[in-house]
């Protein structure tokens, strides 16, 4: 039997001596858990929580001609983005399906980060690479840690670990300064529902800036409380539910499809994507929450009067719900709030009803 | 992870107890709770009905994953753990106490010669972290 060689991140001891429990994802050896997920969960939305997220890829693009590449990729005009800024965004194909998401921080007038799912890390540099042209370089990371510090402490402890940088961030803002001493990436952005960071150290600096923020107070977080937590935030998951057979429209992510800047929003996909944008949808995502006990996961039917009209691309418990909730692709006809159908859960019906998205959402304090 | 003595256990991951009467107490063991992490629903059979040793009585389903429990003896339902409702995390605290699953009256007292003693179970499940 052979075991492909599992990639490891800079924290991979880190997560050894706490007692991760290890899992290959996207071709890494991660964490999917600590001391579990429910208790992890918990420790994001009422605490501060701490994820080693080293495996999403991070390249940076800069020159005169990084706009252009990243406006020719993105679905996004990256060139609207101030500096300082980040947003997300989508990588299309050139029939409107969706390649990757990704989010792109702006850090000056010519340089951008780009960062995307390590599953698609193959695909995004390989479209990246096909429109490469003088002027912009793009540089994938080999030598990076990025962390994620989510949660209601999180701002509490950036900004006692972190220069004066990390305080003046805005929500979805940017910037160079330091974590624990370290020169950091940081960014007020992140994938759980909660107010946070996200910051980028050189490899040899991640093991001390882990520990920093640890002692501080943060919890370590693994991959699975990470999906129960996006999930609650009705975040999307690539390759659950979005992926290359899925357009932004029906997924509800129109408003990351950008033909303002005209003649320049020369994106791939664009023209498909502007027909599918006048076009009546044949499915559109949609939040389902039980009405009973029982779970619902991916590739579960979603059925309608005994009929199947949809899949769960996502399902799970919702720690914070303590119900299930999921996502699924419904016809128009069954995707308003308070719509009744029911999930096929190995054989037994479970009752859902269709809920505004998203399951949860902060308290904002300013 | 523990593994009680006076307990007999099946290769899927349940344990019974025989208790005097001859009825017999079953559960998952320590080992199964901590591989399907927080235990959110425990589907079990009704008292009055059979289960058959070795075939599926329930479900067990944790934020993870759903998995199905197999009955490591023959009988009839006579108690179902009603806790196990409103707390099923009590799978997860207390596999062999207060997170027991059914009690049976056992058909066959010598189907427990099928299961395996908590010395054999302990090895079995080194092996299986080992692979």
């Amino acid at each position: 039997m052979t075991t492909p060689t599992l990639r490891r991140t800079p924290l991979h001891g880190e997560h050894l001596s706490l007692r991760g429990r290890m899992t290959p994802f996207a071709g890494w050896d991660m964490p999917i858990q600590y001391s579990g997920i429910v208790e992890e969960h918990r420790a994001v939305r009422t605490g501060a929580g701490l994820f080693d997220v080293s495996h999403m890829l991070r390249a940076d693009v800069r020159g005169p001609a990084a706009a252009a590449v990243l406006r020719r990729a993105l679905t996004y005009n990256v060139g609207a983005l101030p500096i300082g800024g980040a947003h997300y965004a989508l990588l299309c194909e050139p029939d409107g399906g969706i390649r990757d998401d990704a989010f792109v921080y702006r850090l000056a007038a010519e340089e951008y980060l780009f960062i995307g799912n390590a599953s698609n890390a193959d695909a995004d540099l390989e479209r990246l690479r096909t429109l490469a042209r003088p002027g912009a370089e793009l540089r994938p990371h080999a030598d990076s840690a990025m962390f994620a510090l989510q949660g209601p402490r999180a701002l509490e402890i950036g900004r006692r670990l972190g220069s004066p940088e990390i305080a003046a961030l805005p929500l979805r803002g940017c910037a160079r300064g330091t974590v624990a001493g370290y020169a950091a990436f940081l960014a007020r952005t992140g994938y759980t529902g909660e107010d946070g960071y996200e910051i980028v150290v050189a490899a040899e600096h991640a093991v001390p800036v882990w520990r920093a923020l640890l002692s501080a107070g943060a919890s370590p977080i693994g991959l699975g409380a990470r999906d129960t937590l996006r999930l609650e935030a009705a975040l999307p998951l690539y390759g659950n539910d979005i992926d290359r057979t899925t357009n932004p429209y029906e997924a509800g992510l129109g408003w990351v499809v950008d033909f303002d800047d005209g003649d320049a929003a020369d994106f791939i996909g664009r023209d498909a994507l502007l027909a599918l944008k006048n076009a009546p949808f044949a499915r559109t995502l949609v939040c389902l929450r039980a009405e009973e006990r029982g779970v619902m996961r991916h590739g579960h039917p979603v059925l309608h009067n005994g009929q199947a009209v949809g899949i769960v691309t996502s399902g799970t418990f919702s720690p914070t719900l303590e119900v299930s909730i999921g996502m699924a692709y419904v016809p128009p006809a069954q995707s308003e709030p308070g719509a009744r159908l029911e999930v096929d859960v190995r054989g037994k019906r479970l009752p859902v009803r269709v809920v505004p998205r998203p399951f949860y959402r902060r308290e904002r304090t300013g | 992870m523990s593994v009680p003595d006076t307990l007999r256990y099946t290769n899927e991951h349940e344990w019974v107890r025989l208790d005097a009467d001859d009825t017999g107490v079953i559960g998952i063991t320590a080992h199964a709770q901590d591989q399907l992490g927080d235990i959110v629903f425990v589907e079990l059979p009704a008292p009055g009905d059979r289960v058959t040793q070795f075939e599926k009585f329930g479900e067990v389903e944790s934020v993870k994953a759903v998995s199905d429990l197999f009955s490591p003896v023959s009988g009839e339902v006579v108690e179902v753990n009603a806790a196990l409702t409103d707390q099923p995390e009590l799978v997860n605290g207390s596999p062999y106490e207060k997170g027991w699953l059914l009690r049976l009256r056992l058909s066959d007292t010598a189907e427990l010669d099928k299961l395996m003693s908590a010395p054999d179970y302990d090895r079995f499940v080194q092996e299986e972290l080992g692979d």
